[in-house]
């Protein structure tokens, strides 16, 4: 579902000094115990008259992805739980957020 | 005692939301003091929601447990504390070692949020509180008097009832919200993004790249490396691996095109960090808000019945030269647990209004918001768009006028080199003499 990271032109000069993870791998480094209530969910008829679109570059788990007819997608599966999308979101009523219940959702081990 | 005859009406005298730095070290103090405590947790167990830079200042331990450092499960000992300045082709470090921090008692360690707090937690249980975890608190509300006394869980018949509730359910306190007690809730200026890596480096290759000793341990703190962003980075050692990552204000993140992980890729691949980095694989990726408004931000602390602590009441300070939360959380939920038990003891007038009035001035009395009032003004010095995005050129340009050889070329006096750098970078002089001044009262 993600696509690998492009090259960063900044670092075109550099090998890079790190084997490139793709969003993916990268996601897989997390624990998520999913739960099937989505603690997260967007009213995707408000987005669709968003036009700044904060939540896709500021989540920082790449979970909002805009749809061809300017909606948004959204899968509250590998959430980190941190409030910033709907702390940046100017929708109103687009983002109802809630925490997963009890013992679901992101468990860090190393952070 | 109006204690046990109220202890009978409720379900325990005080419920502690979070069990975070913040609620793990009120519900230690309250049951130490003789009150019935439930601490309440929605991770499986304490940690597992957390993450942090990170480095924890444990002077605020040493009155609560004793040689704590003896048994704390911390990474490595901070012996090494840089700061740095870059641009993406330089970069300066002051860098500062001290013996005497690889010693008992220490000043910080970097550790693991999955098994600090849980430790933590384990003396608050050790003490008496009994822990809930896998429970999510959907709300708080008032009983008949306008007290708040009813904590709802996503449990089923999951309400509990308590004589006091100190919420410390961490930076979206939505406890505090619902209760009215933040004004500008949604102010994103006053919150930034924490975004890290956690690498696996062997233990040998931390300790070569870092100049590190046994279970010495490096703080790296850097301003410049967030492109239009506000906010800064950081590197930290652990014992077998080096967190990387990035802090940014939301109000910025808002209109950028960067994405966290991509400034962390950047960072990494900075010629100063790059060799630290070389090889390390990813091992853990995580986020988490920070509240970093200050004094100025902080809301009302509690309501009757209702005290607030930690992150949720926005105790993290966030000044530039130091990121410190954890410390002011455990600071921050001793003062509300004494002064939740002082209440107590004085039946339900010692729990209403006056019991907030006495958190703030007991707060006030401490570093929690002694610091806090003392440093208002950094937050917004070090966010501020000239120590962002301007300074770090300036810094690092002046640096390569003063290194740089240039004969037969004769060398420019520091003075004329001073002038010439700065009318270079679009600085006023007046904006430098200015900045320096706030820079001097803001930290003096
Ligand atoms: C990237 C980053 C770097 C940082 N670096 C440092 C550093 O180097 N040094 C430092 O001292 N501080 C640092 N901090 C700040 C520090 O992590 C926080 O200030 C500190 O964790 C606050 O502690 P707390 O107990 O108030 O909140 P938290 O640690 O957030 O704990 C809140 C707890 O409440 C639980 N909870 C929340 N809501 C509910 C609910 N409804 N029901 C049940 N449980 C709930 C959560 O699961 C969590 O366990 C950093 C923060 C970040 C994000
Ligand atoms: S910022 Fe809010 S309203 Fe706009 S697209 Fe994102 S979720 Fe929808
Ligand atoms: S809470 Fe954080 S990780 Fe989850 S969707 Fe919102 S921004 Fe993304």
């Amino acid at each position: 579902m993600f696509a690998t990271d492009p090259p960063d032109p900044t670092m075109a000069s550099s090998a890079p000094a790190w084997p490139p993870v793709s969003f993916e791998d990268r996601m897989a480094t997390v624990d998520f115990r999913v739960s099937s209530r989505a603690h997260i969910t967007l009213d995707s008829s408000v987005c669709r008259g968003c036009p700044a679109k904060a939540c896709i570059v500021a989540c920082p788990a790449n979970l909002f992805v805009p749809t061809s007819d300017g909606g948004m997608l959204f899968n509250y599966e590998q959430c980190f739980e941190c409030g910033t999308c709907y702390m940046v979101c100017n929708g109103e009523g687009a983002i109802s957020w809630s925490y997963p219940e009890g013992g679901h959702g992101v468990a860090f081990k190393r952070s | 005692m109006t204690e046990s005859a109220a202890s009978a009406e409720t379900d325990f005298d005080i419920i502690v939301v979070g069990a975070g730095p913040a609620g793990s070290t009120a519900a230690l103090v309250a049951a130490r003091s003789g009150k019935s405590v439930c601490l309440i947790e929605r991770g499986t167990f304490p940690g597992s929601k957390n993450m942090f830079g990170g480095v924890i200042y444990g002077r605020v331990l040493d009155s609560l447990i004793p040689n704590w450092w003896e048994q704390a499960p911390v990474q490595r000992w901070v012996t090494r504390r840089g700061t740095v300045v870059m641009t993406p082709t330089q970069s300066l470090t002051v860098d500062y070692r001290s013996a005497g921090w690889g010693e008992a008692p220490y000043n910080g360690a970097t550790a693991f949020r999955p098994d600090f707090d849980a430790w933590l937690a384990d003396h608050a249980v050790a003490a008496g509180a009994t822990l809930v975890c896998s429970t999510t608190v959907t709300g708080v509300s008032r009983d008949s008097s306008g007290r708040f006394s009813v904590v709802s869980t996503d449990r089923p018949d999951g309400d509990l009832s308590a004589r006091v509730v100190i919420a410390c359910d961490g930076v979206n306190s939505f406890i505090a919200k619902d209760a009215g007690l933040y004004p500008h809730a949604g102010d994103t200026a006053h919150f930034t993004l924490g975004a890290k890596e956690v690498l696996a480096l062997p233990r040998e290759a931390i300790e070569d790249r870092f100049g590190l000793v046994g279970n010495e341990g490096a703080d790296l703190e850097i301003i410049g490396c967030t492109g239009d962003i506000a906010g800064g980075g950081f590197i930290y050692t652990n014992l077998e691996s080096i967190a990387v990552g990035v802090v940014l204000r939301l109000s910025d993140l808002a209109e950028s095109e960067h994405r966290a992980e991509k400034l962390i890729a950047e960072l990494k691949g900075h010629p100063m960090v790059a060799p630290l980095v070389r090889g390390a694989e990813l091992l853990e990726y995580s986020a988490h808000l920070i509240p970093e408004g200050g004094y100025d931000a902080m809301p009302t602390l509690g309501a009757p019945g209702l005290i607030i602590s930690g992150d949720a009441a926005a105790f993290c300070l966030g000044g530039g030269l130091w990121l410190e939360g954890v410390n002011f959380a455990i600071g921050g939920g001793q003062a509300a647990a004494e002064v939740a038990c002082a209440g107590l003891d004085r039946g339900d007038d010692g729990i209403g209004k006056s019991m907030v009035d006495d958190y703030r001035s007991r707060l006030e009395d401490t570093f929690v918001l002694a610091d806090h009032k003392k440093f208002r003004n950094a937050p917004g010095l070090v966010l501020s768009d000239r120590i962002q995005f301007r300074y770090p050129q300036l810094v690092c340009d002046l640096l390569e006028g003063v290194f740089r050889v240039e004969n037969p070329e004769p060398k420019p006096g520091l003075i004329r080199l001073f002038f010439r750098t700065a009318r270079k970078s679009g600085l006023k002089m007046r904006h430098i003499l200015v900045d320096g001044w706030r820079s001097a009262r803001t930290y003096g």
